[in-house]
C-alpha cells in the first residue's frame, strides 16, 4: 500500500546529483519524486499530507556505507530494527551494514537472513556488505557469488585487514565478475600489534601502545597497488592519516579507480582526547593528530574523500566500562553524525554541494544502488534538515540501543527535521510542531 | 594525568589522590619529601613515627607482582600504626571475571580509609579516582606513572647532593615502556634539573624530546658530566621480539660498567629502581660500588610512603623546611 502522497513546501531543494539548488516544493507520489519546483499546486482529492519547509533543507536521503547493524549474533549491542531507528534519526534513509556479525556474514544464508529481518523490522534501505573471506579469519575467499546473488553490494573484512596479499588479490580478481567494490579496513595487524591509540608523543605521555599511521598508509598503499594490478574497483574504508590521503590523491590522479571515505569522528577528534582514558575515544583505525585532521578535510574539499561514513560500532557498557587496554574499538555515530559534518562546512570551508555529495550522490555510486538523487521518477527518499537549529547531543535520547558516543552534550548546530523513505514520513524530529 | 585535585580537600597537599608526578608542583614534591625526612631523623634517634593510622584501614590492591613496593608499602603503614589488607590479582574475584571497578567498589564498601592501586592498564587508578570516594595512591599503572617511586628518587637524590636544581641526570634504558622513567622526568623537571634519556632506538618512546629531554642512543656519550643515572629494568620477560637486543647486546651497549662510569662525574649517583639484572643493566661492581645509592633508594622508599600515607589521610605537614 502507497503511502500518502507528500508536499514538501517552500524549503531549499538541493541536490547535487542534478546541481539543483532551488527554493520551492516537491511531490511525492506512489513513492517516487514526481515533481519539483517553484510551485506545486495540490488538488484536495489527492489527500497529499503538505509538509511546511520553509527556511529548511530538502536533499536526497542520505546514504551511510559504513555501519555496523550487529544481527546476527550482537542483539544486546544493537538489532536491524534499533539501528536503523538510530539510521532515520540520523537523518539515513540508505546504509550498508558491514559483515562481522556473529556469524559472519559470508555466506548466501546469513545474507538472506539480513534481508529478511531487514524487510520485516527496517522502514529503511539496507544494503549488506559481504565479507571477503570466510569467517574473516584472512585465509579462504568467502563465497563472494551467491552472496552477490543474494544482493549484497559490496565485500569487506572490515575490522579486520586481510593481511595475505595474494589473497587479497584473488579477492579483487574475483570482484571483477560481479562488478561489486571491495571495500578495505587498513591496518597492518603486525605493525598495530597490541595498540589501542595512534603512536605518537601523545601514546608515550598516557602510557598507551601505539598504533603508527604508517600501519595504515602501509595498506592502503598496497591495496592501491593491487587495485591497479587487478583493475578492481577500490573503497579504502575510514581513511585517517595524511598519507592515506595523499596515496589516494595520486591513485585518482592516476586514473584508478578508487574511492575514500572518512568518519565524523576523524574530522573532529584528535587523540589529545584520549588522556581521559574514556573508552568512548578508543576506535580502529585511532583518532589521529592535527595534521590528520587537517588533511582530511583538504582530502573532503578537494573529492579525494568520495563520501562520508559514521563507522557506527555500537558496543555494550560491559565492553566499554572496562581499562583502556581491554575495552573494544569502536563508537555509535549514525545519531550524532550530521551535525559533525555540517560543522565542516560552517567552519572548515567545505562547499555544502560537496558535503551533500558526500552523503548522497557519492556513496549511492559506489555501491551501486539507485539513491542519492531526487530526480523525478527516482525513489522518494528525501531527508529535510534546519541549518540554523542549535542543540545539545543527548545520548540518552539516542534510538540506538547503545551509548558509546564521545560527543554527548556537545552544543552544536544543524538538526535532522524529516527522514522520508519511499515517500513515507519515517521521522519526525521532537522540536518540530505538529503537521498539518 | 597527574593527581586529582579537590579544593575542598582539608589534606595539608591539597589533594585527593596521587595518580602521577605529572601535575605536581614543586611545593607538593618538598612538602612529602620533607615529611619523609621527619620521619627519617625520629627513626635515626630511634624515636616511633606517630600512630597517624591508628584505627585506620589501607587495602593495597595489587594487580601486578611486585616485591619491594607492596612490602614497601605495607610496611609504611605499619609502622604508622595503620591496618592493612593485601589484595593481589589471584586472590581477587579479577580471576571470576570481576571487572576492576566492581572490586574497586566492593573494596569501598569495606570501608577503608585509602586504596593503594597497582594495575597493569594505563589510566586505572584515573578511573578509579572518578568513581570512588576514597583517596587512591598509584602504584603503577601500566606503563603511565609510579608517582611513588619517583618521590623516593628524589628523597635519595636530595639526601647525597642536597638539592635537585641545577643538577645533570640521565635516564638510561627502556624508556619507552617505564612508567618509573616518565614519572622522574616529570619530578625532576619540576625541581630544575636537566634531564636527558639514553636507550636501544627500538626502546624510545616516538617524540621523546618532546618531554623537554635530551635523546641519546650512545651511551658512552650520554654519560659525560652526569651527576645521577638511574638505570631502568630491561623486562624482557614483556617485550616483542624484535624489540629487545640480547641480554649480552643490551649490557655491551647500554650496561653501566665501571668504564662508563668514568665518563660521568667523579661523584656521580648510580641508582636503579629495582630489581637489578645484574651484569645486564649494571655489571656487578657498579651495582655493590661506592656509587651506588640503590638500598638508600629501598629505604627511602618507606619513609616516603609513609609520609604519603599521613598526608593523604590528615596529617600534619611535618619537618616543613622550605
Amino acid at each position: 500500500m502507497s503511502p500518502r502522497p507528500v508536499l514538501l513546501k517552500g524549503g531549499r531543494i538541493f541536490d547535487p546529483s542534478q546541481n539543483l539548488d532551488l527554493i520551492g516544493d516537491i511531490f511525492l507520489r506512489n513513492g517516487k519524486v514526481e515533481a519539483i519546483a517553484t510551485s506545486i499546486p495540490v488538488s484536495r482529492e489527492m489527500a497529499a499530507m503538505v509538509i511546511d519547509v520553509k527556511g529548511l533543507i530538502v536533499t536526497p536521503g542520505w546514504v551511510d556505507i559504513h555501519t555496523h547493524l550487529r544481527e546476527p549474533g550482537g542483539s544486546h549491542k544493537e538489532t536491524i530494527k534499533t539501528g536503523t531507528e538510530a539510521a532515520a534519526a540520523g537523518g539515513f534513509t540508505s546504509v550498508a551494514c558491514m559483515a562481522n556479525t556473529n556469524p559472519v556474514n559470508d555466506n548466501p544464508f546469513i545474507t538472506s537472513f539480513i534481508n529478511q529481518k531487514v524487510a520485516s523490522e527496517s522502514e529503511i534501505n539496507v544494503f549488506p556488505i559481504g565479507a571477503i573471506t570466510k569467517g574473516l579469519k584472512g585465509e579462504e575467499l568467502a563465497e563472494i557469488g551467491s552472496m552477490w546473488e543474494a544482493g549484497i553490494v559490496g565485500i569487506s573484512d572490515d575490522g579486520k585487514t586481510v593481511m595475505n596479499s595474494y589473497l587479497m588479490r584473488k579477492a579483487m580478481d574475483y570482484s571483477k565478475k560481479f562488478d561489486i567494490v571491495v571495500i578495505s579496513h587498513c591496518e597492518d595487524s603486525c605493525l598495530k600489534g597490541r595498540g589501542v591509540m595512534n603512536e605518537g608523543f601523545n601514546s608515550a605521555k598516557f602510557g598507551l601502545r601505539g598504533i603508527p599511521r604508517t600501519s595504515e598508509d602501509l595498506i592502503v598503499a598496497r591495496d592501491i597497488l593491487l587495485a591497479e594490478l587487478t583493475g578492481a574497483r577500490l573503497h579504502i574504508a575510514h581513511c585517517t592519516t595524511e598519507g592515506s590521503v595523499r596515496l589516494v590523491r595520486e591513485a585518482k590522479k592516476r586514473g584508478l579507480k578508487v574511492t575514500a571515505e572518512a568518519t565524523p569522528h576523524h574530522l573532529t577528534l584528535t587523540d589529545d582526547c584520549v588522556g581521559t582514558y574514556d573508552t568512548n575515544t578508543k576506535v580502529a583505525p585511532p583518532l589521529r593528530e592535527s595534521q590528520d585532521v587537517a588533511a582530511l578535510r583538504e582530502g573532503l574539499i578537494d573529492g579525494t574523500i568520495d563520501t562520508l561514513a559514521s563507522d557506527h560500532a555500537p558496543h555494550s557498557i560491559e565492553d566499554k566500562e572496562v581499562e583502556y587496554d581491554h575495552a573494544e574499538f569502536g563508537m555509535i555515530g549514525m545519531e550524532s553524525a550530521f551535525p559533525l559534518y555540517y560543522r565542516q562546512t560552517l567552519e572548515n570551508g567545505v562547499p555544502l554541494s560537496r558535503l551533500i555529495s558526500a552523503m548522497t550522490v557519492k556513496p549511492a555510486e559506489i555501491i551501486g544502488v539507485p539513491k542519492g538523487t531526487l530526480k523525478v521518477g527516482m525513489d522518494a527518499d528525501v531527508t529535510v534538515f534546519d541549518p540554523e537549529f542549535k542543540y545539545k547531543i543527548d545520548k540518552t535520547r539516542f534510538r540506538s540501543r547503545s551509548q558509546n558516543c564521545p560527543f554527548d552534550g556537545w552544543d552544536v548546530k544543524g538538526k535532522v527535521c524529516y527522514t522520508i523513505n519511499g515517500g513515507k514520513v519515517i521521522y519526525r524530529s521532537e522540536h518540530l510542531k505538529e503537521l498539518t | 594525568m597527574g593527581t586529582h585535585n579537590n579544593s575542598t580537600s582539608p589534606n595539608a597537599l591539597g589533594l585527593k589522590s596521587i595518580l602521577g608526578t605529572e601535575n605536581l608542583s614543586a611545593k607538593q614534591i618538598n612538602t612529602i619529601l620533607d615529611c619523609a625526612d621527619h620521619f627519617k631523623k625520629l627513626h635515626e634517634r630511634g624515636e616511633e613515627a606517630p600512630a597517624s593510622l591508628a584505627n585506620k584501614t589501607i587495602i593495597l590492591l595489587f594487580f601486578e607482582p611486585s616485591t619491594r613496593t607492596r612490602g614497601s608499602f605495607e610496611l609504611a603503614a605499619k609502622r604508622l600504626k595503620g591496618n592493612t589488607l593485601v589484595l593481589t590479582k589471584e586472590m581477587s574475584s579479577a580471576e571470576k571475571g570481576e571487572t576492576l571497578f566492581d572490586t574497586a567498589k566492593n573494596i569501598e564498601a569495606m570501608q577503608p580509609d585509602l586504596l593503594v592501586l597497582r594495575h597493569p592498564s594505563a589510566g586505572s587508578p584515573y578511573h578509579l579516582s572518578q568513581r570512588l570516594n576514597i583517596p587512591i595512591v598509584n602504584a603503577g599503572d601500566g606503563f603511565h606513572e609510579h608517582p611513588t617511586q619517583a618521590l623516593l628518587d628524589m628523597m635519595t637524590i636530595r639526601e647525597f647532593k642536597k638539592d635537585v636544581k641545577g643538577l645533570r641526570v640521565l635516564i638510561l634504558g627502556d624508556i619507552a615502556h617505564s612508567r618509573v622513567a616518565r614519572s622522574d622526568i616529570y619530578a625532576l623537571q619540576t625541581l630544575g634539573a636537566k634531564v636527558r634519556v639514553c636507550g636501544p632506538p627500538t626502546l624510545m618512546p616516538p617524540k621523546a624530546e618532546k618531554m623537554g629531554v635530551e635523546v641519546f642512543n650512545d651511551l658512552d656519550e650520554a654519560v659525560k658530566d652526569q651527576d645521577v643515572i638511574i638505570c631502568l629494568r630491561i623486562q624482557f620477560e614483556r617485550l616483542n621480539p624484535g624489540q629487545s637486543p640480547s641480554r649480552g647486546e643490551y649490557s655491551k651497549f647500554y650496561g653501566m660498567s665501571s668504564r662508563r662510569l668514568k665518563l660521568a662525574k667523579p661523584d656521580v649517583l648510580i641508582m636503579h629502581p629495582g630489581p637489578v639484572n645484574r651484569g645486564v643493566e649494571l655489571s656487578p661492581d657498579v651495582a655493590d660500588g661506592a656509587h651506588s645509592v640503590i638500598l638508600n633508594q629501598v629505604a627511602n622508599g618507606v619513609l616516603v610512603r609513609m609520609a604519603l600515607l599521613h598526608l593523604l589521610t590528615g596529617g600534619d605537614a611535618l619537618g616543613a623546611t622550605r
